[in-house]
């Protein structure tokens, strides 16, 4: 509560500032704004990445706004125009028709896969361009949408290069992870994710000793525990939602189970977060997760978190993700010099962006998707989440086997 | 002319519900009408049940949810044209419908307990279409974007609320024709007095259970609009909780037991959800989630509080006419 | 397939799980008993309770069992309040306008929780968290040992409290007879505010039995109502050793078939039984009378 206070302040304050431009008497004309939707659920079920994707919008947007606007345009400000999707596809569906009525420019956002289904489609009725943060379903782009790009890897390369990279961290420890326990939640999301690994994994050479589903919300993980116990597997890979596996973690802490090699997780909802590294240093320490996850050697990315950082927010991927997205649009936009939407459109479509903050290189998409887009590795390490894997980016050595 | 009279302000709600997409032609509110006409039919799905019947159930999102995987399925697995598939997804509601009924009315379920264990079958459904293969499990079913009016899927927003309020006002016409039979003289009897209706020679479990298996069908036919107008599906959307609470949220809002009543309650709620929305979002520019949901909330209190009968209880005159 | 000693470890974590859901049940079958209400503002006010806890602890450092001397009279006379200024007046004693009031006060509770807290999901760390007691090769947490002994207490008090006490006495009258309660002399309207708060108190203490080794967010209330009411269903509506057995039993029934059929599909084993219950005994498995 403490924690957030000072947040809307701040934005409030950024808010009057961003608008005393238009009260002074300025004798030369302001180029119209150009106007931006950022579509997050902040309310129900997914208000926490919503939050945090929204914070990263809004901070690429003050940043563009203090440092000239888009020059193409005359130095035209960009203005956020907000919707809440409600985590629903319909206030999905809703919020992109909102946006067209308000002649927005383009529309960033959107997490849940469902939503982003469902909200896409509607916005390619209108050729409104589309950057989806990180939706993890692949039929976002399979699906010929000319409107629909998306910045962030999706499933099948999320999961690929996160069993590359475990075959690569394993080997060079001499090949202590044999057999592996899949956890995962029962969503489009985790039940993905548990497809694609029960049929990759044993092509890399590990045994998959069982796949546990468990219901978001869980009341309780003691079960999950408790078979993971009787099954002694090297490797724990936990798909999940957040706090259901803060729960897993503390009672497999508590019962004093842990895997023989480590919790080698996929695109984890706390392995990646820094409340549950703070909350329970112990649990966390030497977890490590498959995400999202900035470049920590790019400058920008220190500056950005900061910014993150003195809203009383924790440093989620969400942040670094929109951040980077509505750079890529203002780039776009900035090449196109016009707010056509089929000229950004068009813009996007040959991006080469590369001054974004993701470890991807620069941009480049194939049929909607961000093709140099790649997921990194991430190991809680003395109460810090460290960026271990590729090596080009990493800023710590893997500590594997973990136990 | 008389035989028409009372069917009479059923048209002419309805003239008037159809000119609105006319008259109002932004994108925004055309959605928000086709979703406010699709939650009023499942309304008055519901309000057939609980409304005149009694039976308050919590459990609507069974129908909704097999009405719009029915559809779903039936074209994107075995190539069905949806409009093929429509009667059958109704169909199939109106089974559920008559299968909870059977199972519930012949155990003499009543008030709380038929709530709940109609509760409790819409979560059994929901947990089984989460696993399911044939419902595309955890990652949903898509019904593949092709617009095209044999397709059941319309470039034009009006045209799909034409086609919403055809079905809105077909079930009104019917619901009203019901009421002044003897299948709604029964219904209501059994409502107020059990007993005194099964002495007056009432087959009470046979009433209750056309009922419900109606309230399926007009229910199930609200999934399979919604199926077709977003297009996805997943178990939280076809079968969550969400759907029951809109279905018997218009209905008591609006005035139980009236033809008015679900389409009332619904432009209510929705029109105030959206209002709140909207001014919560220009006076703090979305940086408080959840506050229009607080203010929502507070609105609907105050309606009860104001209008324990339905907002249609407010009109003494309206209501001796729809009665 | 399980070996004797993970069956045993499951069935006791049943247990330990079920205790909570009991007294989460005691609550919301005590004012059905009394108000003949489904109030579904149940879990957001479990919520609400929660976060009181997180704050006490955040802020004024007290630990989660110390704050109950807050909690408990705290969500009493808020549950008291909203009977006797909210839910009274505005359902003006209709069925389903109390089931609106109540679904009301369940969104603005959770909203005004997110609006003020945010979403993100918060747990608190308390020293004996991860503290256990050892029973051969068995590892049983401390501080939901303490859950079940609580929840154990809270019911024979409220039992005794029933049984023994004027005020107890009154809301039997109440429960059983509202017009003959009121002929001699008793004041309905408050009785039924009391019994409301009472049902408040009882997620009070819930809250601080769970918040050492749970968690909690805007929406985490939600998460434990389906099954309260399954649980008041199957121990017979307003009957408190009902509510116990029933939430012990469904504790047990959910962490086995959460074993056996995993944890997902092992959620139907619930409400599976809960529809056979009330297909074919709905007065309840554990013989409260209709």
């Amino acid at each position: 509560m403490t924690k957030t206070a000072p947040g809307i302040r701040r934005r409030s304050l950024l808010a009057a500032s961003a608008a005393l431009p238009l009260a002074a008497p300025h004798v030369r004309a302001q180029p119209a704004a150009v106007k931006i939707g950022i579509i997050q659920p902040v309310t129900g079920a997914l208000a926490q990445d919503g939050e945090h994707g929204r914070l990263g919008a809004e901070i690429a947007i003050n940043e563009i706004n203090r440092t000239g606007g888009i020059k193409a345009l005359g130095g035209a400000q960009i203005q956020m125009v907000f919707g809440d999707a409600r985590s629903t596809p319909e206030g999905g569906v809703a919020e992109v028709e909102r946006m067209q009525g308000e002649g927005v420019a383009a529309i960033v956002g959107r997490f849940a896969s469902p939503i982003c289904l469902a909200t896409t489609q509607a916005a390619s009725r209108y050729d409104i361009p589309y950057i989806v943060d990180v939706g993890v379903s692949d039929q976002i782009v399979t699906r010929g949408l000319k409107n629909t790009f998306r910045f962030a890897p999706g499933f099948g390369t999320v999961t690929r290069t996160a069993l590359d990279n475990l075959v690569a961290i394993n080997e060079a420890a001499g090949k202590p992870a044999q057999t592996a326990v899949i956890v995962h939640e029962d969503g489009l999301f985790g039940s993905g994710m548990a497809r694609l690994l029960n049929t990759q994994l044993p092509e890399r050479g590990f045994r998959v000793l069982e796949t546990i589903a468990h219901p978001t919300p869980s009341r309780d993980m003691s079960n999950v525990a408790l078979r993971i116990r009787a099954l002694q597997p090297d490797l724990i890979i936990p798909s999940s939602y957040y706090g259901e596996f803060v729960l897993l973690a503390r009672t497999m802490q508590q019962q004093r189970i842990r895997p023989k090699v480590g919790i080698y997780a996929v695109l984890n909802g706390a392995a990646s977060n820094f409340r549950f590294v703070r909350e329970f240093p112990d649990a966390a320490n030497h977890i490590m997760d498959c995400n999202h996850w900035a470049d920590p050697r790019k400058p920008k990315t220190a500056e950005v978190r900061a910014a993150a950082e003195a809203t009383g927010r924790f440093w989620l991927y969400n942040i670094p993700l929109n951040y980077s997205c509505v750079r890529l649009l203002a780039d776009a936009i900035e090449r196109a010099g016009s707010t056509d939407r089929v000229k950004i459109i068009e813009a996007l479509a040959a991006s080469t962006f590369a001054d974004h903050i993701m470890p991807y290189g620069p941009t480049k998409f194939e049929n909607g998707q961000n093709m140099g887009a790649r997921p990194v590795n991430t190991q809680v390490q003395g109460g810090d989440i460290k960026l271990i894997f590729p090596r080009e980016f990493a800023d710590a050595q893997p500590v594997f086997p973990a136990a | 002319m008389s035989a028409l009279r009372p069917y009479a302000a059923i048209l002419a709600v309805l003239a008037v519900l159809a000119v609105l997409p006319v008259v109002f032609t932004s994108g925004t509110m055309q959605n928000f009408l086709i979703f406010t006409l699709i939650v009023a039919l499942a309304g008055q799905g519901w309000n057939l049940l609980g409304g005149y019947g009694g039976q308050f159930s919590f459990g609507h999102a069974s129908f909704f949810g097999t009405g719009a995987y029915a559809i779903a399925i039936l074209q994107e697995r075995l190539g069905l044209n949806p409009w093929l598939a429509l009667p059958i997804a109704i169909g199939l509601g109106a089974l559920v419908g008559a299968v909870i009924g059977t199972l519930a009315f012949r155990a003499r379920l009543r008030g709380s307990y038929f709530a709940l264990v109609t509760l409790a079958f819409a979560e059994v459904f929901r947990i089984v279409a989460n696993v399911l293969p044939v419902t595309g499990g955890a990652a949903g079913i898509l019904i593949r974007l092709n617009v095209d009016p044999l397709n059941f899927q319309f470039a034009d927003r009006a045209a799909f609320h034409w086609l919403t309020l055809l079905f809105l006002g077909a079930v009104m016409l019917l619901v009203r024709a019901l009421e002044r039979g003897r299948f709604g003289a029964r219904l209501v009897a059994v409502r107020e007095n059990e007993d005194a209706a099964r002495a007056l020679g009432v087959d009470v479990l046979r009433v209750k259970i056309a009922a419900i298996t109606l309230s399926g069908a007009i229910t199930a036919a609200a999934g399979c609009l919604y199926a077709q107008k977003f297009l996805y599906l997943d178990a939280m959307i076809a079968y969550g909780p969400w759907i029951s609470v809109e279905a018997l949220l218009a209905p008591i809002i609006g005035g139980l037991g009236t033809v008015f009543g679900p389409v009332l309650g619904a432009f209510v709620l929705h029109g105030i959800g959206e209002l709140t929305k909207t001014w919560i979002a220009t006076l703090t520019g979305g940086a408080l989630p959840g506050v229009d949901l607080v203010l929502f909330g507070v609105l609907l209190i105050i309606t009860v509080g104001f209008a324990p009968r339905g907002i249609l209880g407010l009109l003494p005159r309206l209501r001796v006419r729809a009665a | 397939m399980y070996s004797p000693e993970i069956l045993l470890t499951a069935v006791l974590n049943g247990l330990m799980t079920g205790s909570v859901y009991a007294l989460i049940a005691l609550g919301l079958t005590l004012v059905y008993g009394v108000l003949h209400i489904i109030n579904f503002a149940h879990g957001a006010t479990l919520t609400a309770a929660m976060f009181a806890v997180y704050v006490l602890h955040g802020a004024a450092g007290l630990d989660p069992y110390v704050a109950m001397i807050v909690t408990v009279p705290g969500l009493f006379a808020l549950g008291y309040a909203v009977q006797r200024l909210v839910i009274g007046p505005a359902s003006h004693g209709d069925d389903g306008n109390i089931l609106l009031v109540t679904l009301g006060l369940a969104i603005i509770i959770e909203n005004a929780l997110l609006a003020w807290f945010r979403s993100d999901t918060r747990s608190i760390d308390v020293p004996y968290g991860f503290s256990v007691i050892e029973v051969g090769t068995l590892f049983l947490s401390l501080p939901r040992v303490i859950a079940v002994f609580g929840v154990l207490l809270v019911a024979l008090l409220l039992w005794l409290f029933l049984a023994r006490s004027t005020t107890g006495q009154a809301i039997r009258a109440v429960a059983k007879e509202k017009t003959g309660a009121a002929l001699v002399g008793i004041d309905v309207g408050h009785i039924y505010a009391v019994t409301f708060g009472l049902g408040a108190a009882c997620l009070a203490v819930a809250a601080s039995l769970l918040m050492p080794t749970f968690l909690v967010n805007p929406r985490i209330g939600n998460a434990f109502v389906l099954v309260a009411f399954t649980i008041v269903v199957l121990g017979g509506m307003g009957s408190i050793p009902g509510a116990l057995l029933g939430g012990l039993f469904i504790g047990v029934v959910e962490s086995l078939s959460g074993l056996f059929m995993g944890e997902s599909l092992g959620q139907i084993g619930i409400f599976l039984i809960f529809i056979l219950v009330l297909l074919i005994r709905p007065t309840g498995l554990f013989g409260a009378k209709a």
